[in-house]
């Protein structure tokens, strides 16, 4: 099921770990091979796993068996285990782990010395731009906030020029602030140094709104992954995201209309409405449409409300045998859009694949 | 203040001796330290058993088991024969030896419990940054650790000059070599000149407070130096 781009080196992790603590042994079971380039999320809830996978590619995890390929460069195989300090990653921890005997220009320096490439000035002056911590550079750790002690950190992280950046949860030890303190900076990061991110998070919506591609664990085990919009638009997302269902796509702003604060985007020949929060015309903006707010109509319903009708054919339907939904896939040239519907409107509409169908969008999320 | 030249000799050797059962101590130690501090090993408590063993026992016992090893028939003493050195009981050396295993919990005990409360997430933080373990050792551990360690330096010093009853069982009482200053004081109280074991006493307890003093004022500052000893 996972699509990959096989122009790029991909990273192949076949892994198993199992963690004792105490009287619980916690198993990791993971097969996945992914993209080098560009982000990928590995979401799940607490306890799935997630920093554990993060661990057992950075070595941190002794008992993890198996192979693991960055590229051509092998970390894990039956033979070896290249020990942390030599493979080429950059970590980001949940908690920073700033060292507290030194002030952030000592932590910074501290990567920029174990650089296995040597770290032009010109580079520090570009990391300690993007993060904006020039100001801080005389502070020691405990004198910064959580936000400028992740931004620290990651700006440590590039420090030691990695080939992969590995984050855990950056923004988790951030209240809702401090988090529109980091998350701009994440974005611009991946097009800033054009370096793959392995990013972890629990949360849908930084996943939607970073994320390439997806690898969602649930107790220890991959459950799905594939490209971000795969992974949100398949039905088997387990019970807890299934309210999460829906499609992500990347549009292009072509049009504005002041007139009623809105613009206009385009994605593959089809023209949506969104709200205009001043992007600029030829701007691309990810978007995602939640399948619960899509509904169907066999006609266009142009006495309504719902600004967005996209016509359509039914490209197939999933029941849920176990509940009262049905997820819908409908194309409308050359893309997809999942609509969670009713089983029973189903029955009542005659839906069936093929048909010709009126997508009725009632609200977009602009992810920027 | 009147201090005799047997006085100058004792006190002299005393901080000879103490000076380097410490520094011998912090390079021994320290790994030992370390390994308790990390290890998930069932040798675990039995090490750290041994190691805190001279804070129980009766100095004499000690004594009386390093007299038996260091002496010709003794494993020690057998070892130091072939290689040369003859026998160590009342020698100084046989003395550090003694004094090394008198005061090993006071410089291990520090240093395990500042390493213990630096943790494992620094040190995963560095291997992450491609610090090999002796760079995270020199660079994160021993920083971090610094009040820990400047604990156990002045613990290790000021008990060392303050043992007696090992010195008495393994040292003896021989002028310059193993006369140290618990040694000569209790020479004079035995030839009842108090005058002179006033003198000393006083010296004894002004050193005592004072490295206490440090160690307390130390320990407020410090991040990671929670001193516990008799764990």
């Amino acid at each position: 099921m996972t699509i990959i781009n096989s122009k790029s080196p991909n990273i192949v992790a076949n892994l198993h770990a199992s963690l004792r603590s105490g009287s619980q042994v916690f198993e990791l079971e993971v097969t996945s091979i992914f993209p080098s380039t560009g982000i990928t999320a590995i979401l799940g809830e607490s306890g799935s796993g997630k920093t554990t996978l993060l661990r057992c590619i950075a070595g941190l995890e002794k008992s993890v068996k198996g192979l693991l390929k960055i590229g051509e460069t092998t970390w894990l195989d039956d033979k070896r285990c290249v020990p942390t300090c030599e493979r080429e990653i950059g970590y980001v921890f949940q908690d920073a782990r700033l060292f507290d005997h030194l002030n952030v220009y000592g932590n910074l320096q501290f990567a920029v010395k174990r650089s296995h490439e040597t770290v032009k000035k010109v580079f520090f002056e570009e990391v300690v731009h993007a993060l904006d911590i020039g100001h801080l550079m005389q502070h020691k750790p405990d004198q910064l906030s959580g936000g400028e002690k992740q931004r620290v950190a990651i700006a440590r992280a590039l420090l030691i020029k990695p080939k992969m950046l590995i984050m855990d949860e950056p923004l988790a030890s951030l209240d809702n602030a401090r988090k529109q303190d980091v998350l701009p900076y994440l974005a611009a990061l991946q097009n800033m140094f054009n370096l793959p991110m392995l990013y972890v998070s629990h949360s849908t919506d930084e996943v939607c709104r970073l994320a390439d591609h997806v690898i969602l664990l649930h107790q220890g085990k991959v459950v799905i992954q594939g490209s971000i919009n795969e992974v949100f638009s398949s039905a088997q997302l387990p019970h807890v995201y299934q309210r999460e269902t829906s499609t992500i796509i990347k549009a292009k702003i072509i049009e504005k209309n002041e007139r009623w604060h809105l613009v206009r985007a385009e994605f593959d020949g089809n023209m949506i409405w969104l709200q205009d929060h001043n992007q600029s015309i030829g701007r691309t903006v990810r978007l995602r449409i939640i399948a619960s707010d899509v509904s169907l109509s066999l006609k266009d319903e142009k006495e309504s409300t719902i600004l967005n009708r996209l016509e359509g054919r039914i490209a197939c339907i999933q029941m849920d045998s176990r509940g009262a939904t049905a997820l819908v896939t409908i194309d409308l040239m050359n893309t997809e859009i999942v609509a969670q519907v009713t089983r029973k409107s189903i029955d009542d509409l005659f839906l069936m694949v093929g048909m010709k169908i009126w997508t009725q969008i009632k609200s977009v999320a602009i992810l920027g | 203040m009147g201090l005799t030249d047997s006085d100058i000799n004792a006190i002299w050797l005393t901080i000879k001796l103490a000076f380097t059962v410490t520094i011998i101590l912090l390079i021994i130690g320290t790994p030992i330290a370390i390994w308790l501090a990390k290890t998930k090993s069932w040798l675990r408590g039995p090490i750290n058993a041994i190691v805190a063993l001279p804070l129980v026992l009766p100095p004499t016992v000690l004594g009386f088991y390093l007299l038996i090893a260091m002496g010709p028939n003794g494993p020690i003493g057998q070892l130091t024969e072939q290689l040369g050195v003859g026998l160590l009981p009342f020698t100084f050396w046989g003395l550090v030896i003694g004094s090394l295993f008198y005061s090993l919990p006071f410089v291990v005990q520090p240093i395990q419990n500042a390493v213990e409360a630096i943790g494992q997430k620094p040190l995963e933080a560095a291997a992450t940054l491609h610090s090999k373990p002796m760079d995270t050792f020199f660079h994160v551990i021993v920083p971090l650790a610094k009040p820990g360690f400047i604990s156990a330096a002045i613990l290790g010093f000021a008990h060392t000059v303050g043992e007696f009853g090992i010195v008495l069982m393994i040292g003896g009482n021989i002028p310059m070599e193993t006369k140290v200053v618990s040694i000569q004081i209790y020479d004079q109280v035995e030839a009842l000149e108090y005058a002179g074991a006033h003198r000393l006493s006083a010296i004894m307890l002004g050193f005592s407070f004072i490295a206490l003093l440090l160690l307390y004022s130390f320990q407020k500052r410090g991040l990671a130096s929670k001193f516990r000893i008799g764990r």
